[in-house]
């Protein structure tokens, strides 16, 4: 593995690209908003993903899976992030699929791992219960009864939570410690309530009241809290990737904007003034592709340094944020009045940059998670 | 084992066995070791580590061997790189020529001048410097005046060189000469390589922000260089010089190598000054510190990709292109930054009640301006990235 794309993950990308530009341009995007999906994806191009194996790239072959190597996901979210197509992958798969590989007996895996591969159901993670992503802050009340648990208490900002097939809620266990219960759709207790956000995706507050599960709706046939981290590492850099990808075209596109656009006769990307600030973009893309591939190197090393891991993934996400947040801002402004008109493909992109750059860490937490590992040495 | 591991194992041992234990420290600035015809050495150590390396051909690792290199490719450059900076190994040697020149000699200079210019350099036995700008030729360096009119089989030049790094200490310089006085300005420059003590040269220091410098104005009155100094083909030498300059930008990203003098660690320093920060004053600086931290490992990680590029046979230009402009800008911010950590400590000019190493941190902050001007200031940089890698269009 290198900082670049190997011939393997160079052909995901390539295929990424062709499936997603016919079957989910931004246009496609932008009709589900219009059209107020509340799904906020299209079930046909994620069936479609599925049968181009994306959700099986990481798994392991005995359980379904291509055996891949998590590194496949870089090209696959950098294509999402570039076409701006809504999927369950993060939700169900990345995140969710993660922490049933980890913490699943085989019983449980065998009754939810391959309909997650196959896109028979998806599931979706509730973690979070503030509006600030806080990983680790947890108070959903998780109280032993009979054979099983009763579940009290919300979550919010659930990403895909809208329509799911079922949750995996992170809730305090008796001993103060946490654990990881899958709440199938329909548990009685369980209320859902969509929230409309700029980018236009599934996202929820989930409600739950005297929610009774099974024993076996707990999953912790391992280290709870090291598999919730990697997880979340995971799946920070899948959005450091989409980010990227993000990234990549709204500078092809301004760039392109400032070679056509004339005003006082001549381009404007013959402007000084503009020239160095797109070229200061690019900088930052660059810099931006270096963290994200580290990243994502440092994942695929299964047996690797868990604090190198935590280090480069807290890298690539607070460096894909910053320089989503800077190309962004200055592609609206260097396309002028256009810029900020809805006809425009940027305001999308714009809009989910915010909520890409929040979810599962804002900058702000990204950069305490690398000072802590880096100023422990 | 793979053979670039064997590689790696084999270099670790030699380094380790050869590398005597007092230059794997930080190096203080009068402690570095120019290679040249006058090349002295403080201790022993340094004498047997520069011999050493001289003999190992890894004074300039990656050119043939007939040309007394090592014929080391791209990966097993980066591994000899790695293995090094591992160690805390100090450059055996300074030297501009292998940096700058060689590089260029190597792809366009004749046969007969290779063999008698690059051995030398690669033994480290002359000292190079360059003579580019002049007074009224910086940025727009095509511009530059000094002649060189041929006179039977030797060039007489006229005209002066401004900013030349190490000028008063140097042996030769590689010069960019106007030889086509009539012809539109990037048409009629050669590269012409002389002999700084041959007569008519003299050379004045010039002081920096920075206090004594080793940079200086080089007049030229009527000196006589042989025809056959002259690199490349006549009038050709504007090529040649953009590509000289696009390895001191290489060289010049690569201008902190934890080896150097000009090294400050900001993780050592931001642990030893704030070890736990107090209140939102020692809180906000901390974050800023940490940032910074952070935009230089995406910087690093870069050159490591670039290396991977490489190897793959990639385009790599565009990280090129970038590469000089982030990383002496971060080099400065970082010594705002370190400035802020040691507070009125870093402040001090000389004399008693400052640490050597304090007073060196103070130098190094003040030369760090240098380096975004040097080799193509930071504006340049960009015009270079917006035209040639985003390809906008030029002004009317
Ligand atoms: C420490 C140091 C070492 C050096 N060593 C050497 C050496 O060994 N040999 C050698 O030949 N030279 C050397 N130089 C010279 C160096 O290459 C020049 O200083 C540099 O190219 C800038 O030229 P200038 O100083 O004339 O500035 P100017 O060209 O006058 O620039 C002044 C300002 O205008 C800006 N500017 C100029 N043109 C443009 C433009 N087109 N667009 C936007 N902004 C522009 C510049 O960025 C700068 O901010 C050295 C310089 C320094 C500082």
């Amino acid at each position: 593995m290198s900082l670049i794309y190997n011939e393997d993950q160079q052909q995901l990308l390539d295929s990424a690209r062709d499936y997603l530009a016919a079957r989910s341009p931004v246009s496609a995007q932008r009709a589900l908003r219009d059209q107020g999906v509340a799904q906020g994806f299209d079930s046909g191009v994620w069936q479609g993903m599925v049968e181009l194996g994306w959700s099986a790239v990481a798994f392991a072959e005995e359980q379904g899976g291509l055996d891949f190597g998590f590194a496949g996901y870089a090209p696959i979210f950098e294509q999402i992030g570039q076409h701006l197509s809504a999927a369950p992958l993060l939700s169900s798969v990345v995140l969710c699929g993660s922490l049933i590989e980890q913490l699943a007996s085989a019983e449980q895996q065998q009754a939810l791992l391959p309909q997650l591969i196959s896109g028979a159901q998806r599931y979706a993670l509730a973690l979070d219960e503030h509006d600030r992503h806080q990983p680790d802050k947890c108070t959903l009340q998780a109280v032993a009864e009979g054979d099983g648990y009763r579940l009290d208490g919300s979550k919010c900002w659930v990403a895909d939570g809208v329509e799911a097939d079922g949750w995996l809620v992170v809730a305090r266990l008796p001993d103060g410690l946490r654990g990881v219960f899958v709440v199938p759709a329909g548990t009685a207790g369980v209320s859902v309530a969509p929230r409309r956000m700029i980018d236009a995706r599934n996202m929820a507050a989930l409600s739950l009241q005297q929610v009774e599960l099974p024993a076996e709706a707990l999953l912790n046939s391992g280290d709870t809290e090291a598999a919730l981290e990697r997880a979340l590492d995971r799946g920070r850099a899948c959005l450091a990737a989409e980010l990227l990808g993000i990234c990549d075209r709204l500078l092809d596109t301004t760039v392109e904007y400032l070679k056509t656009r004339v005003q006082f006769d001549a381009p404007i990307g013959s402007f000084q003034a503009l020239q160095h600030r797109a070229a200061r973009l690019y900088v930052q893309q660059q810099l931006a592709r270096n963290a994200v591939m580290a990243a994502f190197e440092a994942l695929d090393r299964e047996q690797g340094d868990i604090a190198e891991r935590r280090r480069l993934v807290a890298l690539a996400k607070w460096k894909a944020n910053q320089a989503a947040q800077l190309i962004s801002n200055e592609a609206v402004q260097m396309h002028g009045g256009i810029g900020v008109t809805d006809e425009l493909d940027i305001g999308l992109y714009l809009k989910r940059v915010r909520v890409a750059q929040a979810q599962l860490g804002r900058s702000d937490l990204m950069a305490a998670r690398y000072a802590a590992q880096r100023l422990a040495r | 084992m793979n053979e670039l591991d064997a590689f790696r194992a084999e270099t670790r041992a030699w380094l380790e066995a050869n590398c005597p234990a007092s230059m794997r420290t930080p190096m203080p600035s009068d402690e570095m070791v120019w290679g040249g015809s006058t090349v002295q050495f403080n201790s022993e150590d340094q004498r047997l580590w520069f011999e050493r390396m001289r003999e190992k051909g890894w004074f300039c690792p990656d050119w043939p061997t007939e040309y007394g290199g090592a014929g080391l490719d791209v990966r097993r450059q980066a591994i000899l790189d790695q293995e090094m900076r591992r160690l805390h190994c100090r450059p055996p040697q300074i030297n501009l020529g292998i940096w700058m020149l060689g590089p260029v000699l190597l792809e366009y200079a004749s046969e007969e001048q290779k063999q008698r210019f690059l051995p030398p350099m690669a033994r480290g036995e002359v000292r190079w410097c360059q003579g580019f700008s002049e007074p009224n030729a910086g940025s727009d360096l095509a511009s530059l005046r000094t002649s060189a009119v041929l006179d039977g089989d030797h060039y007489v030049i006229n005209g002066t060189k401004i900013w030349t790094s190490y000028g008063n200490k140097s042996d030769w310089m590689y010069a960019l000469v106007r030889t086509g006085p009539m012809v539109p300005k990037q048409q009629g420059i050669s590269l012409i390589v002389l002999d700084m003590h041959s007569p008519g040269v003299s050379v004045s220091p010039i002081d920096l922000i920075s206090g004594k410098s080793s940079f200086c104005q080089v007049f030229f009155d009527n000196v006589r260089v042989p025809a056959d100094q002259l690199i490349g083909e006549v009038n050709d030498g504007w090529k040649l010089g953009k590509a000289l300059l696009q390895h001191e930008r290489r060289a010049m990203s690569r201008f902190s190598e934890s080896a150097l003098p000009t090294h400050f660690d900001l993780d050592e320093y931001l642990t030893r000054c704030l070890p736990s920060p107090e209140g939102a004053a020692e809180l906000a600086l901390q974050q800023r510190a940490i940032r910074c931290l952070m935009d230089e490992e995406c910087y690093s990680l870069g050159n490591r990709r670039m290396v991977d590029a490489v190897s793959a046979r990639q385009d790599v230009s565009g990280l090129m292109a970038i590469s000089k402009l982030v990383h002496t800008e971060q080099e400065r911010d970082k010594f705002e930054l370190l400035l802020e950590l040691l507070g009125n400590a870093a402040l001090g000019w000389d004399g008693d009640g400052f640490a050597a190493r304090d007073l060196e941190l103070t130098n190094s902050w003040l030369m760090s301006f240098a380096q975004t001007i040097a080799g193509g200031s930071s504006e340049v940089q960009l015009n270079v990235i917006a035209k040639r890698v985003l390809g906008l269009p030029d002004a009317k």
